[in-house]
């Protein structure tokens, strides 16, 4: 997004800081076409009660700006019946995506006041009283026009994640009519299953929000949920950890927690997905056998790194940026980041004997 | 012709829900070069929405259960107006159905034996809906795009079809369409066409409905000549979300019914005792602590009312209200939090735990919901083969909820679901053999094509006309208040000349800005689809005099044996300028309405009728 409408503030802590975020306190270098309050003709018996102004991008690929709308506020809205009143009574071609307006499709992801949320899913009521709401498209993804992207990075994602590959039933299933799988070991996928590919998480991740580059070799907060929900599958048997490592670019994830937080799902991307899968990566990658052979030997260190560093996964990229970059939550995320994006440590390299499974952390 | 983008394939599918991306692996695994068409993103389609379960006679729960009760109780879910063959299809088949989707990666609930869980639901004799939570909609359609996706199907997203482009001889030949992001026109040949285009719920104020249920395929079905049936049946899903306004008509799942939520009146008396028809008296509960004790064992004692068929529900609600004895906000009390604890609600129910919480500021697991009816599901739709899914008209194939038949006049919950799967592949299959019977080269009429985009185009070329949100705004309000739950003769007639009004005025819709993602545009071409599938619903309605499952009539207000086997089928006949060649906006005033009977049912199926009540 090369023709990003407006400037950033590089130092803004917020997660997934918009284009938006400038002006929403200061938006005087914006078109302001501020409309008559109208009452809605599409929506029947509308409480007024005061205004509310709507500060929404408008644009294409070409460029745009931020336009204001004034509308009489109503009880109980969400942002995304605002949108609709502005697009009935306002600007009938402004474009945004939705379908079922109660937080299940995932489709209408756009950056609220900076931070990434569902249109859908956002009370107005808890946006603060009096100040301007501002609507900007997701960053990470082209624009297409107004609060649309194009999205098509993710479908592309998901066709190179090797599909589902059950094992053969048992001659009892077969008689049963159907496999046995016991309840607490299907919820952990089940967790990653309840994801509404609303992309937000791909939007604030910032390998890909402030690194296009990336996309090539990343498959983002998502995938991974995904291929962690195949990898947990008690059916799976496909080994994805290869893949994971060279192809989608797992060690770029600094696990800085920005996709979880955003998550309206509120998977636990990064506890229960990423480093699970982090942790099977580096038992397959480096063999506590051969770890130990190399140890006793006194070969150490530098085959670990330079298997990291030949691994298209681990980049240079990966390293956490010195200065704070948008997307990046408050403390504690630099801490973490560094216990992965650097070359692994030995302590982080090494290998625990036990099993994965019993080394993660605990769904909640 | 200008030159339009054009793509080739043996079978293209039209709808990305569980019916068109079953349809598309189907056909795709028979070898034939396959196309999806879908009008928003993959996986977004309204499948996704669906809560609850899908209904299958695995016997995981209750070893008795078995197809013949499932279609029992369907054909007595449905009034008895059911395509019987459909019936028997789908509640045989649904459990092999619901099994591949756990072959292709679903991962259902589980019971202590580790097989697919199973709940209970209204108008299922046993527990019988395979369920993940309360987001099996969303498993389902999940499971099917990535079997889909792994199998290299090809994926048209965001193209609004406006027309089925026939032959001279009347066979479907392809589609003709544009993309939304770009607004380009676009069109497709076809050996065969699978309609899966869901629902037209979008036709009322307050649905459970996206913006996408504008009945595309029942309408371009009836104007490419094809029959469809019993449009008077539209279901009120009993509980819809009635505060705050906004979210009006969101779903409020059956399940919260199934696992032990009552439903209360404002003096929170337990009403829907008051309400058990005589049909259901049998196998219904007497006494509260009957009903309760079933939930545990369905031995100990008969379903609460609840439990009973929506319909039923649906209308009590809308008598408890009228006597005054509703909520704040128009509806009833839905009350799980005093029935169950808190761990337990937000356990099997968390989808309905985080619709409240979020949008409504309603903690269920402390407080009631507040609900009413909303319009949630068409019975009614194309008429179709019961073997073959194959529609009147020759190479259109229809499955899923744009079909007619398989649900009568009222829908089971958790019937939906597996219909898509079951009806699905069954089109696919259906698509597949005539596609490869289909000789001779496959060309589309360039007539048709440049009729439907200057149909599409119209509303640019007008400087100032209606706006097309205020029409949909005003559709919504003469279907909401006067071809809603309850009708009438006379509002039915009142209905009728209102909707000639709004078709007249549509044909001066205005339009501005580009055809880029233009949701002003898009709405436009989405009218014509609605106010056809509301002509047809109404028309529906003033001939069915008398009530029957998802039509209730006022000035008739009980079911007419007579009426009672019989389909009104409607269609535009040949030759009366109803179909995509004739130019301009399809005329929609020549839809006929035919009483037709419904074929009678064999012996054997005939004799599961008669199964014995109660266990």
């Amino acid at each position: 997004m090369a023709d990003e409408p407006i400037q950033n503030d590089e130092t803004e802590e917020t997660a997934g800081a918009a284009p938006a975020d400038e002006t929403a306190s200061d938006h005087t270098d914006t078109e302001s076409v501020t409309v008559e309050p109208a009452a809605s003709t599409a929506a029947p018996e509308v409480e007024s009660v005061d205004e509310v102004t709507m500060v929404l991008w408008r644009g294409d690929a070409s460029g745009g700006e931020f336009t204001d709308y004034v509308l009489p506020a109503v009880e109980g809205e969400v942002v995304l019946d605002v949108i609709h009143r502005v697009q009935a009574t306002h600007a009938p071609d402004l474009a945004c995506r939705w379908n079922c307006k109660a937080g299940k499709c995932g489709s209408c992801s756009a950056e609220i006041n900076g931070k990434p949320a569902l249109m859908c899913m956002t009370r107005m009521s808890e946006l603060p009283p009096g100040e301007d709401v501002v609507v900007a498209p997701l960053k990470a993804f082209p624009i297409i026009r107004d609060l649309v992207t194009d999205v098509s990075y993710n479908y592309e994602v998901a066709k190179r994640i090797p599909p589902f590959n059950p094992r053969a039933k048992t001659p009892d299933e077969v008689e049963a009519g159907g496999y046995r799988m016991a309840q607490i070991d299907v919820e952990r996928s089940q967790e990653f299953r309840k994801c509404i590919e609303c992309y937000l998480c791909q939007d604030v991740c910032h390998v890909i929000r402030d690194h296009e580059e990336n996309k090539t070799a990343f498959a983002g907060p998502r995938f991974f949920a995904r291929s962690a929900e195949l990898e947990m599958h008690p059916l799976d048997v496909t080994d994805r950890r290869a893949i994971l490592q060279k192809e989608h670019g797992l060690g770029k994830c600094n696990i800085t927690k920005c996709c979880t937080e955003v998550c309206p799902e509120h998977i636990k991307i990064t506890d229960n997905a990423i480093i699970p899968l982090k942790e099977r990566v580096v038992d397959g990658q480096y063999d506590p056998v051969a770890w130990l052979g190399r140890k006793l030997r006194g070969r150490k260190k530098g085959t670990v790194a330079e298997a990291a560093s030949t691994s298209p996964a681990t980049g240079p990229s990966a390293v956490q940026p010195a200065v704070p970059a948008r997307g990046i939550p408050g403390p504690g995320a630099v801490q973490v980041a560094i216990r992965t994006s650097a070359p692994p440590a030995a302590d982080t390299a090494v290998p625990d004997p036990v099993p994965p499974d019993a080394s993660e952390p605990a769904t909640e | 012709m200008p030159d339009y983008e054009t793509h080739d394939f043996d079978v293209i599918v039209i709808g990305a829900g569980g019916a068109g991306l079953r349809a598309a692996i189907e056909a795709r695994s028979r070898g034939l070069r396959t196309a999806l068409i879908c009008k928003s993103l993959l996986g977004k389609a309204h499948t996704v929405m669906a809560e609850g379960g899908a209904a299958a006679a695995l016997g995981n729960v209750y070893p008795e259960d078995n197809w013949k009760v499932h279609f029992r109780d369907t054909m007595r879910g449905g009034k008895m107006l059911n395509n019987w063959r459909m019936a028997e299809l789908h509640a045989q088949e649904a459990p092999d159905r619901i099994r591949e989707l756990e072959e292709w990666g679903a991962l259902f609930d589980r019971t202590k034996d580790g097989l697919i869980q199973q709940r209970d639901f209204g108008g299922h004799r046993f527990a019988r809906l395979a369920h993940i939570g309360d987001r099996t909609g969303l498993e389902l359609i999940r499971t099917l795009q990535q079997k889909a996706v792994a199998d290299g199907i090809e994926v048209f997203m965001e193209v609004k079809v406006l027309r089925l482009l026939t032959d001279a001889d009347g066979t479907v030949s392809g589609v003709v369409g544009y993309w939304r992001p770009s607004g380009e026109f676009v069109t497709f040949t076809a050996k065969a066409v699978v309609l899966a285009t869901g629902s037209l719920g979008k036709s009322w104020t307050y649905t459970s409905n996206s913006w996408e249920s504008t009945g595309d395929g029942v309408a371009m079905a009836l104007w490419a000549g094809a029959d469809v049936i019993d449009m008077e049946c539209i279901q009120f899903h009993p509980t819809g979300m009635v505060w705050p306004l906004s979210v009006r008509g969101i779903l409020v799942t059956e399940g919260v019914r199934g696992d032990g939520g009552v439903l209360r009146n404002s003096d929170g008396k337990r009403f829907m005792f008051d309400y058990i028809p005589p049909m259901f008296a049998a196998e219904t509960a007497k006494t509260e602590e009957e009903g309760d004790r079933w939930y545990d064992d369905h031995s100990a004692g008969q379903r609460p009312p609840e439990l009973l068929p929506r319909d039923e529900v649906a209308r009590s609600i809308n008598s408890e209200v009228k006597a005054g004895r509703g909520s704040p906000h128009g509806g009833v009390f839905l009350d799980i939090a005093t029935r169950r604890s808190a761990e337990d609600i937000r356990r099997r129910l968390p989808s309905m735990y985080h619709q409240f919480k979020e949008l409504a500021g309603v903690d269920i697991t402390a407080e009631p919901m507040e609900v009413g009816p909303t319009c949630h599901y068409a019975m009614g739709g194309v008429r179709v083969e019961a073997d073959s899914a194959a529609t009147t008209v020759a190479g259109l194939f229809a499955a899923g909820e744009v079909a007619g038949g398989m649900h009568g006049a009222n829908r089971l919950g958790g019937n939906s679901l597996s219909d898509l799967v079951v009806f699905g592949r069954r089109a696919g299959i259906g698509a597949v053999e005539f596609a490869e019977g289909r000789t001779g080269s496959v060309t589309i009429d360039p007539g048709q094509v440049e009729d439907a985009v200057a149909a599409a185009l119209a509303p640019f070329q007008r400087e100032e006309g209606e706006n097309p949100y205020q029409l949909q705004a005003d559709l919504q309000a003469t279907m909401q208040s006067l071809v809603g739950i309850i009708r009438t003769g006379s509002e039915l007639e009142e209905a009728f000349g209102k909707l000639e009004e709004l078709e007249e005025r549509a044909t001066d819709v205005a339009i501005s800005g580009g055809q880029a993602y233009n949701p002003g545009w898009n709405l436009a071409t989405d009218l014509p689809s609605m106010l056809t599938v509301s002509r047809a619903v109404t028309q529906g309605a003033i001939n069915r005099k008398e009530s029957r499952g998802g039509h209730t009539r006022d000035d008739f207000p009980k079911p007419d044996a007579e009426m009672g086997t019989i389909n009104f089928v409607q269609r535009i006949p040949a030759g009366t300028g109803g179909t995509a060649g004739a130019g301009g906006t399809p005329s929609i005033t020549a839809i006929t309405v035919n009483p037709e009977p419904i074929p009678p049912m064999p012996d054997e199926l005939s004799a599961l009728m008669e199964l014995e009540e109660g266990h």
